[in-house]
Parts: C-alpha cells; structure tokens; sequence
C-alpha cells in the first residue's frame, strides 16, 4: 500500500468513528438511523482501499442505500401508531 | 511533479471530507446533516477516482457509477421522509 | 507529447479538489441550512466534474465509463438538491436573520 493511500484510510478511520459516535450518542431517531448509513459508507470505500471492489459495492448498494431506505419506510410508517 | 500535483489533489479531498464530518457531528438539525451526507458522497467519489489512479485499476470506477446513483437516493427518501412521513 | 498530458490532467484534478475543498469550507461558516445547500452542491458538482476531466487526460482509455459517471452527477445532483431545499422550505427551517427576500412564502391576504 503506497503513502497516498494509507493517508487516505487514515482519514476514513478518522470520520469512520466520528460518524459511529455520532450514530451511538444521537437522541433523535432520524439522526441514528443516518449516521449509520454514513458508516456504512466509509466502511465501503474502506474495502476499496483494501481492494475488495465488489464488496465494496456491494456494501454501498445494501448498507448505505437499501438499508437506510428500509429504516425511513418503517420509521414514517410506524411514527403515528406505535402502542404504548 | 504528476505525483506531487496528484497527493496535493488527495490531501485537498481528505480536507473536504474532514470539514464535511465536523459539520456532520456539530450539525444542529437533520437537514445540515443530510447536507453533509451528500457532500460525503461527492467527495468519496473523488476519493474512489484517485484509488483508481493510483491502482490504476479500471474496475474500481464502477463503485464510483454505484455512488452517484446511492446519494441521490439517500437524499431523495430522507427529503421525503421529513416532508410528509411516507 | 504524453508527458504534458500528464501534466495538465493532473493540474484539472488540483483544480477539481480545491473546489471541494471550498465547498467543504463553506459548509462549514454558512449561517443557515439554504447557504450550505448552496455551498455544499454547486461547487462540489463543479470540482467533481473538474476531477473526472483531469482522470480522463490522465488515462484516455477510461474515458467512456468517466462520462457516465459525469452524466449521472449532472442528472441527480441538482435534483436532490432542490427536493431538500423545498423540503426544508415546507418544514419551516429557521431563516438567516440577514435574509431579505422569500418568493416562495404567500403574503398573507394579498391574494395576488
């Protein structure tokens, strides 16, 4: 791995745990549920740099795009009507 | 001086992606921190660009396709999400 | 002759990502949420498609995937950027205090 990219998996491990505190200490629910995707997204180009490209894709389509979707659909939908 | 000009390009995009993050943990409400996600994403596609230059693999640049189309969808059912609740 | 190819392509990417830095900048000191919309998506739309014209000098062969990529940027990115404004317009998004005009907000009865 050349000096260029160990610069830049620093600097995605660096927001990759600032964007995981974000998600852990949050009070509001929309606010998590983004953070999470966020780190779903730095952990994708993290197995780029590791040279995974299909995971990485993969983990982009899934994690970051299908998951969130998923989460908000089930939030709007349950945000009215929740028992107790 | 290619690869001199070529790490200046990739600290200029690390520093972008750290002052996206700040504002990304200090943002008071959900809309600046939607506002930081796209940026996220733009310049992750940035950084994808430069891996595959220096890798100089050409199929890296398929996550890169992967990417433009995901933030636009983030946005779109985030955006929706706080407009009307689905 | 491939040489300052090289050269001026990696200039374009310098140029590309300091446009995403400023972006990254004003993101930062912008007073309020339609600044940093502002901010925050016409100058990284212009520094990405800067940084895909300096990777097409600097690698000619991969200059048809590097245009899709730039076409689906100018497709979505000013998309999702509007449906957020307006989003945050209808939610009530508190304004900058040094804002002087609104067009979208209706002037109550002066049905006009």
């Amino acid at each position: 791995m050349s000096g260029l990219l160990s610069f830049m998996s620093f600097v995605i491990c660096v927001a990759l745990v600032g964007a995981a505190w974000v998600a852990i200490r949050s009070t509001s629910l929309p606010m998590a549920i983004l953070a999470a995707g966020l780190v779903s997204l730095l952990a994708s180009l993290m197995f780029l740099i590791l040279a995974a490209p299909d995971v990485a894709m993969t983990e982009a389509a899934i994690g970051c795009g299908l998951t969130t979707f998923l989460f908000f659909f089930v939030l709007g939908r349950v945000r009215g009507g929740e028992h107790d | 001086m290619v690869d001199l000009l070529i790490y200046l390009a990739a600290s200029l995009a690390g520093m972008a992606f750290i002052l996206a993050m700040i504002r990304f943990v200090i943002g008071p409400g959900v809309s600046d921190r939607i506002v930081a996600f796209d940026v996220v994403t733009i310049v992750a596609i940035t950084v994808i660009i430069i891996t595959a230059l220096e890798e100089d693999r050409v199929v890296y640049l398929d996550v890169a396709l992967v990417y433009a189309l995901l933030s636009f969808l983030g946005v779109i059912v985030v955006a929706r999400y706080l407009e009307r609740g689905f | 002759m491939k040489t300052l190819l090289d050269v001026i392509g990696a200039l374009f990417l310098v140029a590309g990502t300091s446009f995403l830095f400023l972006g990254g900048l004003g993101l930062i000191r912008m007073p309020d949420l339609f600044n940093r919309i502002q901010s925050g998506t016409k100058a990284t739309t212009l520094g990405t498609i800067l940084t895909l014209i300096g990777a097409t000098f600097l690698r000619p062969e991969w200059g048809i995937k590097l245009s899709l990529i730039g076409l689906f940027l100018l497709f979505t990115n000013p998309l999702s950027s509007q449906v957020l404004a307006r989003a945050a317009h209808r939610i009530g998004v508190e304004k900058s205090a040094k804002t002087k005009v609104d067009l979208l907000v209706e002037p109550p009865g002066d049905p006009r």
